[in-house]
């Protein structure tokens, strides 16, 4: 793989993995507890959505054949998606969807905060722009873990569930491989092996405060570098994509 | 052909540019105009910032200040958008802080980490108490967050800090 090639690449998972966490979120929409979660998980989606925006516009320029960011976000197939396996996983029930954002948030604000001192600099601005936000989404998920976690008998059982159902899909976040290694030696990229640690304490506090057991390390999947997902995806796609795939080209 | 308007003019011309979903706040108050450039041969270049990553204002604001620019006889510019260094609450000016509170939104509180860590300190913009209690930290635009006021018991919203 070329160099430009590998750094679209790179690209592309940072960018997949806002949008396609930012889709999950909007389907909550008017689904909701509460009015203001119902305006919590679109902000946070709309946060996402314009991340996804930056970043996978820049990939589009990166690639240099005229793709922009509709054209990657409508127009690719699931084999062609690098979003981790986590973030496309459906939203079950409020507990499943804070366990999969605390997972995730608390990874991208690491991952976000390394990128920041990118030597490309155009992927720094990003991530200083966007790790603003990530400070407020991971406030939000660890405020519910906590408060469902150490909450009545039935939220804790339910936080519990969410939590291990969710856990073989957190090896993935810190897998490396060519295109990790290439953009970590060209100071572009972060080395994500080297984030478990902080994550894991992170979480460890976190679930000590909300009376939650860590999982075993009894299962893990992992693929979505090579384009191999979960049937979830597929559904989502179809949904997120159908206008541009019905009215090509359609305008505003 | 543009006329070569001092950039004091093209300011005051900006500063009438209201935010869509804030209306009494110009673009200038928001500190979402970072430079006015004009070129030697005239051209007037605009560099603005957008708020939040997702704000669905932003093109919004962008058409708004090509349209004013337009309405004053300005034909030969571009509107460039720039994220860095990331805009922060603390651009809000002076004025913009006070048009905020009259509109009934508690303007960001003190700069520094401890507000982006939750702890800032909340006034209620109906009755000026300080016993206020954050509801919810995403509100009615990606920039808000939801209060209420302990004393004078009214809803609010707070331009929160980023």
């Amino acid at each position: 793989m070329t160099d430009q090639k590998m750094h679209f690449d790179y690209l592309l998972r940072l960018g997949d993995n806002s949008l396609i966490l930012g889709q999950r979120l909007a389907e909550w929409c008017g689904h909701a507890p509460m009015l203001e979660e119902d305006l919590a998980l679109t902000n946070i989606g709309l946060d996402l959505l314009g991340q996804a925006r930056m970043l996978l516009a820049y990939a589009g320029e990166v690639e240099g054949k005229g793709r922009d960011e509709d054209r990657l976000a409508f127009h690719r197939d699931t084999m062609a998606w690098r979003n981790l396996l986590l973030l496309e996983q459906p939203n079950g029930d409020f507990a499943h969807t804070m366990a999969r954002q605390l997972f995730f948030d608390a990874f991208q604000y690491q991952q976000f905060a390394g990128l920041c001192s990118s030597s490309d600099e155009r992927l720094a601005g990003i991530a200083a722009k966007s790790l603003k936000e990530i400070t407020y989404h991971r406030r939000h998920s660890t405020d519910w873990v906590i408060r469902l976690g150490d909450g009545t008998e039935e939220s804790h059982e339910r936080m519990q569930r969410a939590v291990d159902s969710l856990w073989g899909y957190v090896p993935e976040m810190f897998d490396m491989d060519a295109v990790d290694d290439a953009m970590v030696a060209a100071g572009i990229g972060v080395d994500v092996a080297a984030l478990r640690g902080e994550w894991d304490r992170y979480i460890d506090e976190v679930f000590a405060e909300a009376t939650l057991s860590r999982p075993e390390d009894s299962w893990s999947v992992r693929g979505s570098r090579e384009g191999k997902h979960s049937e979830h995806l597929g559904y989502l796609l179809a949904e997120m994509q159908f206008l541009p795939r019905a009215y090509p080209d359609a305008k505003w | 052909m543009v006329s070569l308007a001092a950039k004091d003019d093209i300011a005051s011309i900006l500063a009438l540019v209201k935010d869509p979903e804030i209306p009494v706040l110009s673009v200038a108050d928001l500190g979402i105009i970072r430079r006015i450039e004009t070129g030697e041969d005239g051209h007037l270049t605009v560099v603005i910032t957008p708020t939040y990553s997702g704000c669905p204002a932003t093109e919004v604001i962008e058409a708004d200040i090509a349209n004013m620019l337009k309405l004053h006889g300005i034909t030969d510019f571009t509107i460039r958008t720039e994220i860095s260094p990331a805009w922060t609450t603390d651009w809000i000016t002076t004025e913009g802080r006070r048009k905020l509170e009259e509109y009934g939104i508690a303007p960001p509180a003190s700069k520094g980490k401890a507000a982006l860590l939750g702890h800032e300190e909340v006034i209620c913009p109906q009755c000026k108490s300080r016993n206020t209690e954050l509801v919810s930290e995403f509100g009615s635009t990606a920039c808000k967050a939801q209060y209420k006021c302990r004393d004078c018991l009214e809803p609010f919203d707070y331009f929160k800090c980023v």
